[in-house]
């Protein structure tokens, strides 16, 4: 590990910085994609249901890596746009994770009682007001733990940039490896790197649970929500479809059976 | 924008064989991924905390790292540790070892979904231990998780275009070694993209069918 120079060191805090840019710019984009098309998705007309859902089976169907490559090499020959690799990568990486984000938004807007709708539309809110202040807030601390699970994947996505010559912590740690002629040490160092950046994400998504749960006047778990999390967690570890069967035959089969 | 057809038609060689290789990566890692996951959600529900907490630790890790640095750090630095593997059966390794990890969360929660009444009465009914396992928890944790574990074979297809990274020649490395040496760049990475949704959304379809079969 001595051989790891403070320059080389530098190269690769320098991609940790990058690393971070791209997950919170993705983020913000999928956030945006993921509540647009999965609000879409919940439409009363049919054409807007069925673009926003032909938009989700489109970027679930395809590889975030191949719709970068895309993005990266086709667009500028095909259409004439160039774009700086950084949000080559931000634009591929938000629009692929957003879709995903869509099924977790459309599930928790669906699994909001359908009560509540219904006394939205007998006091005559609007769609619009319907949406924003009786389904959202009470849908929004069911998608915060799945999109937990979500940006960790995206921040192991963001690792796919690197081929792409972005300069994020992988590209660094090739040219370390490079440097150094030894894989070991900085191949474990970045892998720890990462790791940490996971748990951290992970910290901050459980303040933010937290809040949303207290939002609704859900007692906010007091030691952490260890035993909360986990209990959510064994339903919503697994991104989309899988939480379904996870769930199995518990109680909360109904809901997640129609989300 | 010109689209030219006839770069499509001498693509097609090189792609199938691509398609070829980005399967056989999928049914290799597939099966590892199950029996590999299979190990970990039994080793993590061991009564020995020198079995289930390494287990523990090495899933969370695997699962919280990027695979394509896993892939890296199984190309690189297993030669210098004596172990040289070919680039095909490191992306297996690789592929394989990160999706048990997932395949492992599956399983556990399939086992929790078995109903107590069935230990109780394996117990009642004095199994020994493998038994109840084989006999009676399995069949009907297994039954309950095809379909998940169907998705993540989906995921596991869309992940395997990282094995280019090492040197695979799958799909997309093929769409890269023709597209460099052709400048046909467009008709290249767009066929593999569709060629993607192409086997993803029939694959995805048949899953949730088998669901609706498997999980009353």
């Amino acid at each position: 590990m001595s051989d790891i120079s403070w320059g080389l060191w530098k190269l690769l805090l320098n991609g940790v910085w990058i690393t971070v840019q791209l997950t919170v710019y993705s983020a913000a984009l999928g956030v945006v994609v993921a509540f647009g098309i999965g609000i879409a998705r919940t439409h009363r007309l049919r054409i807007v249901r069925f673009l926003s859902g032909a938009y989700f089976e489109i970027f679930r169907g395809t590889s975030a890596l191949i719709f970068m490559f895309w993005v990266f090499f086709v667009l500028p020959l095909a259409f004439g746009w160039q774009l700086v690799p950084m949000w080559a990568a931000v634009l591929a990486l938000g629009m692929t994770y957003g879709a995903y984000g869509s099924e977790i938004v459309r599930g928790a807007i669906a699994a909001v009682s359908p009560g509540q709708r219904e006394a939205a539309i007998a006091l005559s809110f609007s769609p619009a007001q319907q949406l924003r202040k009786v389904i959202l807030p009470q849908a929004w601390p069911e998608m915060v733990p799945p999109f937990n699970n979500l940006a960790i994947e995206l921040l192991k996505g963001t690792a796919l940039v690197s081929l792409l010559g972005v300069p994020d912590i992988a590209f660094g740690a090739q040219l370390v490896r490079n440097a150094t002629t030894r894989s070991a040490p900085v191949y474990t160092i970045i892998l720890v790197m990462y790791f940490v950046l996971a748990f951290v994400l992970t910290r901050g998504m459980r303040v933010v649970e937290r809040h949303a749960k207290a939002g609704i006047g859900q007692a906010p778990p007091k030691r952490a929500g260890l035993t909360t999390t986990l209990s959510i967690g064994k339903q919503t570890s697994p991104i989309g479809p899988v939480a379904r069967t996870a769930a199995g035959p518990t109680t909360g089969a109904a809901t997640e059976g129609e989300a | 924008m010109k689209f030219d057809w006839s770069a499509v038609g001498d693509f097609m060689p090189l792609f199938w064989r691509g398609v070829v290789v980005t399967l056989e990566v999928l049914a290799l890692g597939s099966l590892m991924a199950f029996a590999l996951g299979l190990v970990w959600a039994l080793a993590q529900r061991s009564s020995l905390k020198v079995v289930r907490w390494p287990v523990t630790a090495l899933t969370e890790f695997v699962r919280n790292t990027p695979l394509l640095v896993q892939l890296f750090f199984l190309f690189y630095v297993m030669p210098e540790w004596g172990v040289t593997l070919t680039a095909m059966v490191t992306g297996v390794l690789g592929l394989g070892l990160h999706y048990s990890t997932y395949t492992a969360e599956v399983y556990r929660a399939g086992i929790d979904g078995v109903p107590v009444g069935q230990w109780e009465a394996a117990t009642a009914l004095s199994l020994p231990r493998s038994r109840t396992w084989i006999a009676v928890i399995l069949p009907q944790a297994i039954r309950r998780v095809v379909p998940a574990l169907g998705n993540y074979v989906i995921a596991m297809l869309k992940d395997s275009p990282m094995l280019f990274a090492i040197g695979v020649l799958e799909m997309l490395g093929q769409a890269r070694q023709f597209s460099s040496q052709t400048f046909q760049t467009v008709e290249a990475y767009t066929v593999v993209g569709i060629a993607f949704i192409l086997i993803a959304y029939p694959a995805s379809l048949l899953l949730r069918a088998l669901e609706r079969r498997l999980v009353r």
